[in-house]
This record gives C-alpha cells, sequence and structure tokens, in this order.
C-alpha cells in the first residue's frame, strides 16, 4: 500500500462521490416522481394510462442500465437527438428507477385490504378522504423498507456511468489503474467510497425493516 | 413524429443485419451472456439455499458473519466487486482469472447472498405457530422442517427466486468492462466495422440488444407473476 498515493488520490474520490451523489439524488427523486405517479395510475386502473404504464414497466424492469445507457448515448444522436452524458445518466437512472418505485408504491397500495376502503366509504368519507386517511398512512410505512432498498440499488447502479465519459468513482478508479497501475489502492479506495456511500442507506432500511416486521408480527 | 429522413435512417441503419453474419453473430454474444448467467444462476440457487439455511442458524458468531458477507456483497456494486475479481485478485494475489470465470465468481458470490437473504427470509416468514402447532401434534425438529416448514418455504420462495435470475441476466450485462466478447462487445464491433458503409447502424444494433435483453428477461418476469398469481388465488 502506497498511503503517501492515498493521500495525495483521495481528493479526486471526494469530488467523484460527490457527483456520483449528485446524479444518484436528483434521480432518485426524479424516480420516485414518476413511479408515485404510476403507481397511482395502475392502482386506479385509469383506463389507456394504465396498460402505456405497464408496458413502460415491463421495458425499463426487463433491460438492464448499461443497455439503457448505450441506447441513449450512442443510438439516439443518429436520429438527431443529441444528450451530453450528464443527461444520460439522469434519463437512465429516473428510466429504471421509476418502474422499481412504481412496484414498490404500488404493492403497497394493495396491502391495505379491501375492508379497509370499504369501512371508510361507509362512515361516508369521498375518494380523496379515503386515500388520504385510510390507504396512504398504512400504504406509506409498508413501503419504507421496499423504498430504501431502491434507493440503495439506483447508488449502486450509477457505478455503470462511466461507461458514458461521466467520471465517477468507477471512472476515477480506472483512471488510476490505467495512469499509475495502482491497482490495489485505486480498489480499496473505491469499494470504501461506497461503503461510506451505502452504508447509512443500508443501516436506514434494516432498522425500517425491523420496525414493519415488529408492527406485523410483534416479534423479531 | 419522426421524420422521413429519420425513418430513412432507421430502416438502413437495420440493413446491417442482412450483411454477412452480423446478426448471427450478435446471437451468439447473447449466447455467451445466458451462459455465463445460467452458470451463476445454477450456482447461486445452490448455495444460497444452503447460506440461508445457515443464516438462520442460532449461533451468535455465524449470524455475525453471515450478516457481515451479505452486507459487504449488498453494499459493494457489482461492477466494483467485478473489478477487485478481475484486476485486484491478479495484482494481489496473482491469481489471472479470465474475463469469464472472474464474471461467474463475482456472480456467484453476490447471487449466494441474495438467494441467502431470500431463503432466510422465507424460512422465518414461517409464523412462529406453525412450528408450536407441529410440536403439539408431535412431529420432531426434522419433520417439522420437512413437512410444515419447507412447503411453505418453497412456494414463497418461488416467484422471488424467478426474479433474482432475471437480476442476475440483467447484471450479466456489465462483463463487457472485464473484457469478455459477449453481445454488447459484438454489437460494438459490428457498428465499428460498418462505420463507413452505414454510419447510423449504432441505432439498430442497440435497439436489438435491448429487446434481446429485454426478452430473454421478460420470460421469467412472467414466469415469476404467473407463479405468484396463482398462488394467490390458491
Amino acid at each position: 500500500m502506497d498511503f503517501e498515493f492515498i493521500k495525495q488520490v483521495i481528493p479526486l474520490y471526494a469530488e467523484a462521490a460527490g457527483l456520483t451523489l449528485r446524479i444518484a439524488m436528483i434521480g432518485i427523486l426524479l424516480s420516485f416522481a414518476v413511479g408515485l405517479f404510476c403507481a397511482l395510475i395502475r392502482y386506479y386502473k385509469v383506463p389507456v394510462l394504465s396498460p402505456v404504464t405497464g408496458l413502460y414497466i415491463e421495458l425499463s424492469r426487463n433491460t438492464p442500465l448499461l443497455i439503457q445507457l448505450f441506447f441513449l448515448y450512442f443510438a439516439l444522436p443518429n436520429l438527431g437527438i443529441k444528450l451530453s452524458s450528464f443527461q444520460c445518466c439522469i434519463i437512465g437512472l429516473t428510466f429504471l428507477g421509476g418502474s422499481y418505485m412504481e412496484e414498490t408504491f404500488r404493492s403497497a397500495l394493495e396491502t391495505v385490504s379491501k375492508v379497509q376502503i370499504e369501512s371508510g366509504q361507509c362512515i361516508g368519507l369521498s375518494g380523496l378522504q379515503v386515500m388520504r386517511y385510510v390507504v396512504l398512512p398504512q400504504a406509506v410505512s409498508v413501503s419504507v423498507p421496499g423504498f430504501c432498498a431502491n434507493v440503495m440499488f439506483l447508488i449502486k447502479e450509477t457505478s455503470v456511468f462511466s461507461i458514458v465519459a461521466v467520471a465517477d468513482l468507477m471512472y476515477v478508479a480506472k483512471d488510476l489503474i490505467g495512469l499509475y497501475y495502482k491497482t490495489d489502492e485505486a480498489l480499496w479506495l473505491l469499494a470504501i467510497s461506497y461503503f461510506i456511500l451505502l452504508l447509512p442507506v443500508s443501516a436506514i432500511s434494516g432498522y425500517a425493516e425491523r420496525r414493519l416486521r415488529y408492527a406485523q408480527f410483534g416479534s423479531n | 413524429m419522426l421524420s422521413s429522413e429519420a425513418i430513412d435512417a432507421i430502416s438502413k441503419a437495420f440493413s446491417v443485419f442482412f450483411m454477412g453474419k452480423n446478426f448471427i453473430r450478435l446471437v451468439m454474444g447473447l449466447l455467451v451472456t445466458i451462459q455465463i448467467a445460467a452458470i451463476s444462476v445454477l450456482l447461486s440457487l445452490f448455495f444460497g439455499t444452503l447460506f440461508g439455511m445457515l443464516m438462520t442458524v442460532k449461533n451468535r458468531y455465524i449470524k455475525a458473519l453471515c450478516k457481515i458477507y451479505l452486507e459487504f456483497m449488498r453494499i459493494m456494486p457489482q461492477l466494483v466487486l467485478l473489478f477487485m475479481a478481475y484486476y485486484g485478485l491478479t495484482r494481489t494475489f496473482g491469481i489471472s482469472l479470465s474475463g469469464e470465470a472472474a464474471s461467474v465468481l463475482v456472480f456467484t458470490m453476490w447471487g449466494t447472498a441474495e438467494m441467502g437473504d431470500l431463503v432466510r427470509g422465507a424460512l422465518q416468514s414461517v409464523p412462529a405457530h406453525q412450528y408450536d402447532s407441529g410440536m403439539a401434534i408431535g412431529l420432531n425438529d426434522k419433520q417439522i422442517f420437512r413437512y410444515i416448514i419447507l412447503p411453505q418455504t418453497l412456494r414463497r420462495l418461488v416467484p422471488l427466486s424467478m426474479n433474482l435470475v432475471t437480476r442476475m441476466i440483467k447484471t450479466t450485462s456489465l462483463v463487457v468492462f472485464v473484457g469478455v466478447i459477449e453481445v454488447v462487445k459484438i454489437g460494438q464491433q459490428i457498428i465499428e466495422g460498418n462505420r463507413l458503409t452505414v454510419p447510423t447502424c449504432s441505432i439498430a444494433v442497440y435497439a436489438v440488444i435491448f429487446f434481446m435483453y429485454f426478452f430473454v428477461c421478460w420470460i421469467f418476469s412472467l414466469m415469476a407473476s404467473i407463479i405468484e398469481k396463482r398462488q394467490k388465488e390458491a
């Protein structure tokens, strides 16, 4: 281990981690919005929109992000659509994340039993009120572990962004290996950086899962 | 909508598949991908089941070790693991794995962790009263596992592990990073080879690769959802 070298390149990693985090944050927020929107469409079975959403979800869930990025970055310019690599990453991540979030939210909405909704209607709540006071409070708590898992998944998926020339953690590590042959140091720093990024998310996710289990089964 | 120019460009781009053996080569590349995925999936299903059972053992140290392994595999992006196996192992221990071997190794280790967690979850999701009832009617531990726990666990496990299979197939696309000649690499070769004759062919090649992955994964997703639905009805 060449600690002098490590000390020198840590700022590079910090910068790259910042970029990774920034892309991930934007992507996660957008996927959250897309996912919620699609989940509501599918939950209420809105005509026309619902099958279209279903098609999108099948397409996005069954293809790797890498191929989606290749398509966005290398194929679309042939049709005159030129996107910067940053835009490609955001679009790709949102396209992928939207469907994962949708699945989580929809399955959470569907865990609320019919009896609950019907009881709400019986005491004279309107459709919106049922959603607001009966379904959502229960669905939100159910969806938290899934949501955390998705956040972690999406941050992990950002590791392929180096393929479209975004200077993320992976890119920096590859660069350092190529330039200085410091494979060990570069890879350890890479692993540690991802640990720092993802350990908190993982911890929160584990905590949420335990709480939910406790709420459902009354024991760990 | 698309202009007629764009449509022209697209139809010209797709003509690349009728030249020489381009399409056959791409399909061959897909087979390489599927092969790597299939080996890793089979190995992970086997080791994952063992790992999942190990995780339910009530020994504190075994539990902690399993937890650390699982968390490590969960947290590290698969690409990082792939780099560690491909570059790191060679550098540190002098073990030079081929790209294929490194991918199978990494995907198996990762798949084992994920599958193990699914198995653990399924085992633990069997409510405690099932064990108690089994004991109450006089079954021993082995019988409880064989006749009560295992059937319920398997039912839960089938759709979940199908989804894991799709995830693993999708992750296999990363092997292009460690120099395996698979579908993406061959696609790039086709694009480069026809750079002058069909300059726009990248759109056709990437679209076809996109749908190849889609159909392979979709079959598994479809099976998973059908099984899930049937279970819900039953």
